[in-house]
Order: C-alpha cells, then structure tokens, then sequence
C-alpha cells in the first residue's frame, strides 16, 4: 500500500488539527517546555487519549535499538611519523584495516578477524576477536597495538611502524556503518536434523528454537515507516554519542510488502549512520561474536521522531502485536536464497517466548536487547528534554515505497 | 546439611554397577543428578548435587572411593558478569536446564545460578562473553 493510501493520511483527514514545524519543536527544546515520551509510552497515552490530543500534547517521540549490526565500522587517521610512511598494511591489534585510501587514512570493519584466526577449521568456530572489539578497547580508553607496513615511495620512504595508539592519539576518528537498524528482520529457525550456527545465534535441529533481532515497537524504523521524518541529517543517539542518519543503508529495499499501518511485513528500510567516535561510549558499541559464523559489533542506535502531525502519532503508537515478521528455515531456506517463509508471527508472539510454526510450539529468544533499547530511548528522551540535543530537519528523506528500489541478486556471467 | 555438587569419574570397569541405588539405600543420602555422561563398557563421568547426615555422607563418599569411582568436589561453576551482560536473550533458548531465562515483561535475562549444571554451553554460545567459568570459587553471584 503506497503511502498516499493509507487511511487517515490523504484527503480529508489532514486539514484537521495539529500541524508544527521542526523549528518550532526546537524552540520547545530550547525554552524547557517540550513533552518528549518513549515509543513504548506513547502506546498508552494514545490509547487513553486519542490521537489528536496526543499530537497535541508531545511534541516528540523516541525510539531505541540494541542489536548485532554487522555492516559497521570506523575510519581513522593516525597521523603523520617521522619519516613518513604510505600505510599499504595496517593493523589494529592485530585486526586489519583497510588502506586502499590516503597515506594514513584506514577503515575498520567490525567483521574484520586476524590474519591467522582458526575460523571455521575446527567448526564452530569461536571468532572471539574482531574489528568490533577493537572499536569497544578504544573506547574503553585502552592503548591497541599498532603495526602498518608501506613499500617505500620518494614522498613516503619508510616501510615499517609499530606502536601503541589510544583514542587520544589518533586524529579523527568517526564511526561510519553502512547499514543500520534493519527496519524489520527474518525470524531464524532450523528444520534440518542438526544444530546450525547462523548470524542469528545457535538454532537446534528440527525447530528447536526461533531467533529474532529486533526491539519491535521500540525500534526505529518501525515506527517512522515510511521514512516521513527520517533522513539525511537526522540527529540521533549514536553508540552513547550524538551521529547523523548519512544516507539510506545498503540493500534499502522500501518497496516491499507491507501491513495496513504501513509497517513492513519484512526486512525493508535500513540507514547509514555517522557519528565522531571520540564521544561514543564502549556499553553502546560491544565486540560481539558469533560461534561458528564470526565477529560483529552490537550498535546502539535511538532516533527522535517529531510529532509534526496526528499522522506520526498513529505511526509512532504502533504496537508488538501489530508488527510481523517472516520466520525462516536457516538450514536450507536461507542459504539457498529460496525466498520460501515457514510463518508470519508478531512481536507480541515472539515476546511471550513462545511461536507456533506449522502446529509446533517454538521457543524463542531475542538477539537484540530490549532492556537497553528502553534504555537509549529513555537517555533521548533525557538529553531532549534538558535541552541538549536539538532535532536535525532531514535535507531529503530517504527513499520510500513509491522509489521503485528493489534488490538485485548477483547473476552468474560469462565475459561480454 | 545443604547439598553440594560432586564430580564423579567412572573407570570402564564399573560403570554397570548401581552405585547411585546404594547412595540413596545404604546410606540415605539425597541425590540430584544434574549431567550424567555414562555408557557401558566405557569411563563414565557423572555431576550430581549430594546432601544427606554428616556421617553418612562420608561413609556414602568413601563407599564410592573403594568401588574406584574418583570422586572430586566441584570447583568450577560458571558466572555471569553483569557489567557484560547486555540481556540480549541469545543464551536463553541454548541453556538446557533454564538457569538462563527471560523475565518478561521487563524482558531481563536471569541467571539462577541453582539451576546450572555447569554444562558450559553458555560460555560458547554468549555473544559478547558474558557467561565466565568460574575455578575455585563454586557459583558466583550473578
């Protein structure tokens, strides 16, 4: 359903009622008397009161994520050593970066291991040490270990560095991840006869248990679903620090189906997020591992969504019960790209622990927390409230379900 | 006497044998088995909460000594660092005897260090290493 379809959205409901701008939200946050609420405690207030006065009465809206995002990482510059060096190798205790930019600049993935990690040798796996927890050591304030290697240039004649860098040391240093905060995601089963070790945790045989990572209806993209208020330049709660929505995420794919709130009945929008390092926090940014398929960063991500009118209220009110996800077959289904579903269940289900997939009770477990989801959104909710973190009007929105995008796969090809 | 949680090796010679039946007949001691790694004609291993009188307790211990049974007060026992802990639920469907669960509906993960039988699955499977083995010091405090 494209957006001009939505009920209550075209036509005749919008002349009614409320109507405010960024700028006069900002000066409610500068002059102390903006109402800023959570998505989980907005549920309530509009269910008591209605949508008008809720559009009304809060002015905005704060929503939180805390979950494995593996398209992350971080760009630093190190600096200049005398003599100087084109860095063609680096490491960061022991992790790689990539080089293939300026002489000291690098970029560290967080699915980044050593050069000789065991991996999958002797399967599982256990990938305890990736680019994710060296992002976490800096930001704990611990000194890594720093190795980069050149092959000698007239303007860059040195060959080899060791040395030890704290945050502190390096120049700039800001995270840029190039897809974030999924807006919804497969929920991860097992029909095979054996225990699989997936990006979504350890699933056992014959549906054992179902994986899902999402906070639901505190979770960002759910409750802006067609990205009316997000955009390039958004502000947000970026790992403890302030970042910037930057652009759409890789595989952005807004045009796929959707439920009658709007809200995707799968995977769809993601963003890219950018944010100084230096001021982020190492509870918001976590080394993490997965055993038996390898090193991530779990990301702490909050968006404030602007009530600018009854319309956001009816979307940032979304509830659990009213999000559906896809449960998916990660032993066969998955990684064979058939597109085939087992069910579709909602996060009020996967909640209460248990699902039903083709008559069987599946137990379930969440990969993304949604203790600290609560968490951030409170801390916005916070900083909002005392004046400290303005809202960011977005300079383009980011593609919506009338863009037209849809993935493509990657065909096999001879030469042409 | 509260109950204290034994490691247990079988040699292949006797792992046929109903010594847990005498445990609890001849000596009237409380057993709670809680992983149990026996097959017949094979060195077995067995952890198992004990509780029962002092003296029969001793004379129960001493009784599976001279059947050849090595017999060990477990030390190690598994903590959850709370500090870590981002009670993201990964280890929850994994643990096998529900020391690990979610409080809902403030969807906490718990650990009920009671109900851990120290199988170590947690430690392996927690995302951001959460889970620690803990030596010397039995079952910590979470």
């Amino acid at each position: 359903m494209l957006p001009a379809e939505m009920p209550g959205i075209s036509g005749e409901d919008v002349h009614v009622g409320v109507k405010k701008t960024y700028a006069e939200i900002n000066e409610k946050i500068k002059s102390g008397k903006v109402v800023v609420v959570t998505a989980e405690e907005i549920i309530g207030m509009v269910e008591e009161k209605g949508v008008e006065t809720v559009a009304r009465e809060v002015d905005v809206v704060t929503t939180g994520t805390f979950g494995p995002m593996c398209s992350s990482g971080a760009f630093f510059n190190f600096g200049h050593s005398k003599p100087r060096i084109k860095m063609h190798r680096v490491w960061m205790n022991g992790i790689p970066a990539y080089t293939g930019i300026a002489a000291v600049d690098a970029y560290l993935g967080v699915n980044e291991l050593p050069d000789h990690d065991p991996l999958n040798s002797n399967h599982p796996g256990e990938f305890r040490y990736g680019g994710g927890h060296v992002i976490e050591d800096l930001l704990a304030g611990k000194a890594i270990k720093f190795e980069a290697t050149g092959y000698g240039t007239d303007c860059y004649p040195r060959r080899k560095i060791d040395t030890y860098l704290t945050l502190d040391d390096i120049n700039e240093a800001f995270l840029f991840n190039p897809r974030n905060a999924y807006q919804n995601y497969n929920i991860a089963a097992n029909v095979s006869d054996k225990t699989i070790y997936t990006y979504l945790g350890t699933l056992k045989p014959r549906m054992g248990n179902a994986h899902y990572c999402s906070a639901g209806q505190l979770s960002p993209l759910l409750n802006d679903p067609y990205y009316k208020t997000i955009g390039i330049g958004t502000r947000i709660f970026l790992g403890g620090g302030i970042g910037y929505v930057s652009w759409n995420g890789t595989q952005h794919s807004p045009c796929g189906a959707r439920g009658e709130n709007g809200v995707p009945l799968g995977g769809s929008g993601t963003m890219a997020v950018v944010g100084d390092l230096k001021q982020m926090k190492p509870e918001w940014l976590r080394g993490t591992s997965f055993r038996g398929y390898g090193a991530t960063m779990t990301v702490g991500i909050g968006i404030p969504i602007p009530i600018l009118n009854e319309e956001m209220v009816r979307y940032v009110s979304v509830k659990d019960e009213d999000i559906f996800a896809p449960v998916v077959d990660y032993s066969y289904d998955y990684p064979n790209c058939t597109g085939k579903t087992l069910a579709s269940v909602s996060y009020a289900q996967l909640k209460s622990g248990v699902i039903e997939v083709n008559g069987k009770e599946v137990p379930t477990a969440p990969l993304s927390s949604y203790v600290k989801a609560k968490e951030i959104a409170e801390t916005l909710k916070q900083w909002i409230s005392k004046g400290d973190f303005l809202l960011g009007e977005p300079v383009q929105t980011l593609p919506s379900a009338d863009s037209g995008i849809t993935g493509k796969s990657l065909i096999e090809k001879s030469a042409p | 006497m509260s109950p204290k949680k034994i490691l247990l090796k079988f040699p292949s010679g006797i792992v046929e044998k109903p010594l847990i039946y005498h445990l609890v007949k001849d000596y009237d001691l409380m057993v709670n088995i809680l992983k149990a790694n026996v097959n017949p004609s094979k060195e077995g291993s067995m952890v198992m909460e004990l509780s029962g009188d002092s003296p029969n307790y001793d004379q129960g211990l001493d009784f599976l000594r001279r059947q050849g049974v090595i017999v060990d007060r477990l030390s190690e026992g598994i903590v959850r660092n709370i500090d870590k802990c981002t009670h993201c639920g990964a280890c929850t469907s994994i643990c096998p005897s529900g020391a690990l669960y979610i409080s809902r509906p403030s969807m906490e993960v718990i650990f009920e260090d009671d109900k851990c039988v120290i199988c170590g699955v947690c430690l392996k499977t927690c995302p951001v290493k959460a889970l620690e083995p803990s030596v010397n010091g039995g079952n910590g405090k979470q």
